[in-house]
């Protein structure tokens, strides 16, 4: 299959594969008007296989979101057809919104539009707790 | 503007100049005594706690200040569902500084990101009660004339007991500390705290069912065995009157062995030893009042 390359956007390469979707919806992607092409299950030299997102608009991405999911995903920022930039992700510092603190006890169960943030307590274990009750977050899958 | 919310909001620096200055509020009261006039401070507590709460209230009034607030949330319009974020802010224009108790853990990391004053956590839930911990550090210190090379005997529910949990954290960033933890197998402290804390720190420690350690101690901190926490009664049963210090558990004890509770207790200290010139328990109530005092003074930025 062949997918058009980009003149002006971003391309999010060497996503885990079956990412892409969960990628899809964290990011918003549905909100825009651009083109977005996702290829799921394309060839990797490195991984085998890997899922693709082509972004054919110069947006902003939100990398804290983007590392914690997946935090091998490469973001390139594409202009006049070439790469501009090119960014290896790391584990953000803290998530905001992404995470669901789990623990009933926490203020985060009863307090209205309170956003759920989780700080990375252990980088190497890629442990992340709640800020509020300390509680650590459910592995991702 | 600061807030204290949790025991490692503080420096080490920081402790020690609060224990200095609790030091010289015992020695000179009158030197203290309007130092907080015209200021307010409101404990803001949404479950009862007697004897956290009437200890700032007593602070306050003891630095020339004054006292508002609400000793449970059915007396406040928590109760009509308002936001503990709009409670703080609404407190910030009554009050110079909030001493806040809450069931829910991080409530009072909520209220200090919308006040415009300082926010003290009184206790939430249960995950942290600083000021608990300023207390026993200032009893420790006032006793033994150091926070540093002290061997440490903990004992009864390490696992829930949170007050337990923050005095290791604390005693852990000063140097040569051991730990002795005296438990059941069923309330051995969480491995968060071994890792985290004890190994990460190099900090050397004896997990024991047995008094086997007393002689060695220079601190013992007592704790209550809840009934509760055990998965049958015959176990409770089993495990009760291991763990209650009676006279003759103090036999082999050091002479200057430091007794501690962070109180109330129950059965687990015996009404004899209060009468022992080790047991520390009330005079940790006494310095409760004291170190809160040196906390609100340091908070409101008054010398």
């Amino acid at each position: 299959m062949t997918i058009d390359s980009i003149i002006n956007g971003i391309v999010l390469d060497h996503i885990t594969a079956g990412k892409s979707m969960e990628i899809y919806k964290v990011l918003e992607l549905s909100k825009l008007d651009c083109s977005v092409a996702i290829i799921k299950n394309a060839v990797s030299k490195k991984e085998g296989h890997k899922d693709i997102i082509k972004i054919d608009s110069l947006i902003d991405i939100n990398l804290d979101v983007l590392g914690y999911i997946d935090p091998g995903v490469t973001v390139n920022v594409v202009k006049d057809g070439k790469i501009a930039e090119k960014r290896h992700l790391s584990l953000p510092e803290t998530v905001t919104g992404v995470i669901t603190c789990k623990n009933p006890r926490c203020i985060t169960s009863v307090e209205q539009e309170l956003p759920h943030v989780f700080r990375l307590t252990d980088r190497e274990k890629g442990v992340y707790r709640c800020v509020y009750c300390e509680a650590k977050a459910k592995a991702e899958a | 503007m600061k807030d204290l919310i949790s025991i490692t909001d503080l420096t080490i620096n920081e402790l020690q100049q609060l224990i200095d200055t609790a030091q010289d509020i015992i020695s000179n009261p009158d030197k203290y005594c309007e130092k907080c006039k015209r200021k307010k401070l409101a404990t803001l507590f949404f479950e009862p706690s007697t004897r956290t709460r009437l200890s700032f209230e007593a602070a306050m009034l003891e630095l020339g200040g004054n006292v508002i607030g609400f000793s449970e949330a059915s007396s406040s319009s928590a109760s009509k569902g308002e936001s503990v974020a709009d409670t703080a802010q609404t407190i910030s224009c009554y009050a110079d500084i909030i001493a806040m108790r809450h069931p829910k853990e991080g409530a009072p990391l909520v209220a200090a990101s919308a006040a415009s004053i300082p926010v003290i956590n009184a206790g939430d839930g249960g995950h942290n009660h600083p000021t608990q911990t300023l207390t026993d550090l200032l009893t420790i210190y006032r006793e033994k004339g150091r926070l540093t090379n002290l061997k440490i005997g903990f004992c009864g529910d390490l696992k829930f007991g949170r007050t337990v949990h923050s005095l290791i954290t604390a005693m852990s960033r000063y140097e040569g500390n051991s730990f002795v933890l005296i438990s059941p197998e069923e309330l051995r402290v969480p491995s968060y705290i071994k890792t985290d804390v004890l190994q990460k720190n190099g900090l050397p420690y004896k997990e024991t069912d047995n008094w086997e350690d007393m002689a060695d101690l220079d601190i013992l901190y007592m704790t209550r065995v809840q009934r509760e926490r055990f998965f049958n009664e015959a176990d409770y049963l089993r495990l009760r009157d291991v763990f209650i210090l009676t006279m003759d558990k103090l036999a082999d004890a050091k002479e200057d062995l430091c007794i501690m509770h962070p109180l109330p207790r129950v059965n687990e200290i015996e009404r004899a030893v209060d009468n022992d010139k080790r047991a520390c328990y009330f005079k940790q109530v006494l310095n409760g009042k004291y170190i809160r005092m040196a906390l609100i003074l340091k908070l409101l930025g008054i010398e």
